[in-house]
């Protein structure tokens, strides 16, 4: 029965043999909360919100990564996910959300649009040129035009690696 | 009713109009758009539906293209009216037409040209403070980057 | 029911305010950018405003060629991308005077048509969405429409962005055995709209937030070039399908459905009906695919000769139309785009003058609009 038991949040939290007791760390515990319960903004600009629309719906299900709550207000979210192109317009808005979002947050880069442009990098007046023109950190690059929910995903989960692999939880 | 019918109408009402070789627009003069308007929204012609306005700059004009469809009588009319580059103002038809509004609006902000009487012109798809006209011929910035063609 | 008017509330001081919706709300289908100004719960005025994702497409389409620029034109409105393609590469055809093979054309409807009802299912699941039933109409639809985007994926290999027809046709031949997987969602689908009926379409409370309002009266829908199944849900039978048939449709039996209250219900009520009418022309057309070619051969690069075309076909949220100026080279004098959703959202201002906050975000969905195409 120990043996086939799952471990949650293997790697970051020992089972002692016998069964009722876990040994771990706060800070084991701080990031394997933080990890399970990324909730993410409703801002998807383009035809990349489509597919995380589609992500978050019943086939590729986000909400099992536990980010299958996406927050309308940026003070209640820790993801933004930036699917889609940027406009000139549009980065003012960018920004001003991004300030407005409380630590810890991440930014995941969605799409070509949001890494440098994409398609819309040559002979263009009005798009900036990803998330580089626009200053804001971020974390991980999903590539594709669009990308399909499951690269989202795989892109969730560099995330969740990137955040278990942290030096300071209790941020 | 077919195009030549249309055409034959409107160059009896106004002796100025003129119809374009290849695609059978009608072009009347600028001063005379306001009254062509009149006509084609009451009378038989009944064209309700102004479906598009655009423009198109030939370095040495710029030609307006107003693109009727009728949806009682089943006929569409082009209409184009000329500009020069250093002249750039018309009449609004936001008063007949009201999907004529936005469609101005855009002319005026990647174009330029000024429509009199719109009730609201200002810039639309750019941000407002912006100074340039994207879409004319001569435009170039300085981020602007061109792919190279084949 | 107006509660008596007491002689201590006459005095009160009261204001208007401002408030922003948009560009970042979960109801505003993209980023739209509406200003309203309040007295309290009513909207007495409001200001739209866009361009939160221009694009410039209409500069990028003069230094393309005309088959560079097809992946462009799925970006457009990208929820229904082969109603796009279908209409650059047809007006292209009309500039070239090209006629693509019978087996093309029935392909081409087939794509069409698929996607019409895998956009329409968009328009209802985040309609009811914004209503407040929340997930559930969203998954049920999320769900029908992954198995359209199954067949999209073995048919061109992408779920959203196709790039499936070219000028002279489409890229690739239908595979073996899609015919059987398309019947086997049109028998699955119709079940599924009688389940949309029954769970949402008579629900009270549905009904009470969809029934008389934002009403569009016939003349002002068409003053204001309105398109699509907003026009036809305030009593207009127009539809290019019938009206001037393109590619096969003239060969195919099939109904437009129109009310004539023109309110957000009747709005709502007609895009299911043309799912329906949408499952009978697949069906027709499956059952009428002749053999051929799926394309010419024209090579990669074409020069049309000088002159100017503009061609509108119906997608699902009205007639999209494409003004082609060639100057007699490889690449566009001047490409314009006539976007349904651009119209139809100038309609906005004067539907919503009156109404409570909570109709803004109702009337909104129910126009089914897409930024992507308003900004270009």
């Amino acid at each position: 029965m120990a043996i086939t038991e799952k471990i949650p949040a293997s790697g970051l939290i020992e089972k002692l043999p016998g069964g009722g007791v876990f040994l771990t760390t706060t800070e084991n515990i701080f990031k394997w909360a933080k990890v399970s319960s990324l909730w993410p903004l409703t801002f998807g600009l383009a035809c990349c919100a489509i597919e995380m629309i589609a992500a978050g719906a019943s086939r590729f299900d986000i909400d099992r990564f536990g980010s299958g709550v996406f927050r309308a207000s940026p003070r209640q979210c820790d993801v933004l996910i930036l699917a889609g192109t940027v406009s000139v317009k549009m980065g003012n808005c960018i920004k001003r959300l991004y300030a407005q979002m409380p630590e810890p947050k991440y930014v995941i880069a969605m799409g070509n649009c949001a890494i440098t442009g994409g398609i819309f990098c040559y002979d263009t007046y009005s798009v900036m040129k990803g998330t580089e023109e626009l200053g804001i950190p971020v974390d991980v690059y999903i590539p594709g035009c669009p990308p399909r929910p499951e690269s989202l995903f795989f892109g969730l989960m560099k995330l969740q690696e990137m955040i278990r692999k942290e030096k300071n939880a209790a941020r | 009713m077919q195009p030549d019918k249309i055409f034959s109408l409107l160059k009896l009402k106004f002796s100025q109009a003129t119809q374009e070789g290849s695609c059978g627009a009608v072009v009347i003069p600028r001063e005379r758009l306001l009254d062509v308007a009149k006509y084609l929204i009451s009378s038989e012609l009944s064209f309700d539906n102004l479906h598009c306005i655009t423009a198109v700059d030939r370095q040495e004009r710029i030609e307006l293209v107003y693109i009727f469809f009728s949806l009682q009588a089943r006929h569409n009319l082009t209409v184009k009216v000329y500009l020069t580059p250093d002249d750039l103002k018309v009449e609004s038809l936001a008063s007949f037409w009201k999907s004529a509004d936005w469609f101005e609006r855009e002319i005026y902000d990647l174009f330029g040209v000024t429509f009199r009487n719109h009730p609201n012109l200002r810039r639309i798809l750019n941000p407002e403070d912006w100074k340039d006209h994207p879409l004319r011929k001569n435009f170039s910035r300085s981020d602007f980057i061109k792919k190279e063609r084949y | 029911m107006e509660l008596p008017v007491r002689e201590e509330e006459k005095n009160i001081h009261s204001e208007e305010c401002y408030m922003n919706m948009g560009p970042q709300h979960p109801s505003t289908h993209g980023v739209l950018h509406l200003e309203l100004k309040l007295d309290g719960e009513v909207v007495v005025d409001s200001i739209v405003h866009i361009g939160y994702l221009h694009r410039s497409m209409e500069k990028i389409a003069e230094n393309r060629t005309y088959t560079q620029f097809i992946p462009f034109t799925d970006r457009l409105d990208y929820v229904s991308a082969m109603n796009n393609n279908l209409g650059y590469c047809l007006a292209v055809e009309k500039l070239m005077n090209m006629d693509v093979p019978l087996r093309a054309k029935y392909i081409r409807v087939i794509a069409a048509e698929l996607n019409r009802i895998a956009s329409h299912l968009i328009a209802i699941g985040s309609f009811a969405q914004d209503l407040g039933a929340l997930a559930t109409p969203l998954f049920y639809c999320f769900r029908e429409r992954e198995l359209i985007l199954d067949i999209f994926d073995e048919i061109c290999g992408n779920r959203l962005t196709y790039n499936y027809m070219r000028i002279g046709g489409v890229q690739f031949d239908l595979p073996d055995g899609i015919d059987k997987k398309i019947q086997d969602f049109i028998k699955c689908m119709r079940s599924r709209i009688k389940e949309y009926i029954d769970l949402l379409s008579y629900n009270v409370i549905f009904l009470a937030r969809t029934k008389d309002i934002g009403v569009l009266l016939k003349d002002k829908a068409v003053n204001y070039s309105v398109t699509g199944p907003n026009l036809r849900a305030s009593g207009v039978r127009c539809d290019l399908r019938k009206d001037e048939p393109y590619l096969v449709y003239d060969k195919f039996q099939f109904d437009i459905p129109v009310a004539d209250k023109g309110d957000v219900w009747d709005r709502y009520n007609i895009r299911i009906q043309e799912i329906e009418q949408s499952l009978r022309i697949i069906e027709q057309a499956l059952a009428g695919l002749p053999e051929g070619n799926p394309t010419v051969k024209v090579g990669r690069i074409h020069k049309p000769p000088a002159g100017e075309v503009y061609l509108r076909t119906e997608s699902p949220r009205g007639e999209l139309g494409f003004y082609i100026v060639s100057d007699g080279s490889e690449y566009p004098y001047r490409l314009k785009i006539r976007a349904p959703s651009f119209s139809n959202l100038a309609v906005i201002p004067e539907l919503i003058r009156g109404v409570k906050m909570a109709d803004v975000v109702s009337i909104l969905g129910s126009l089914d609009i897409v930024m992507g195409e308003i900004d270009r």
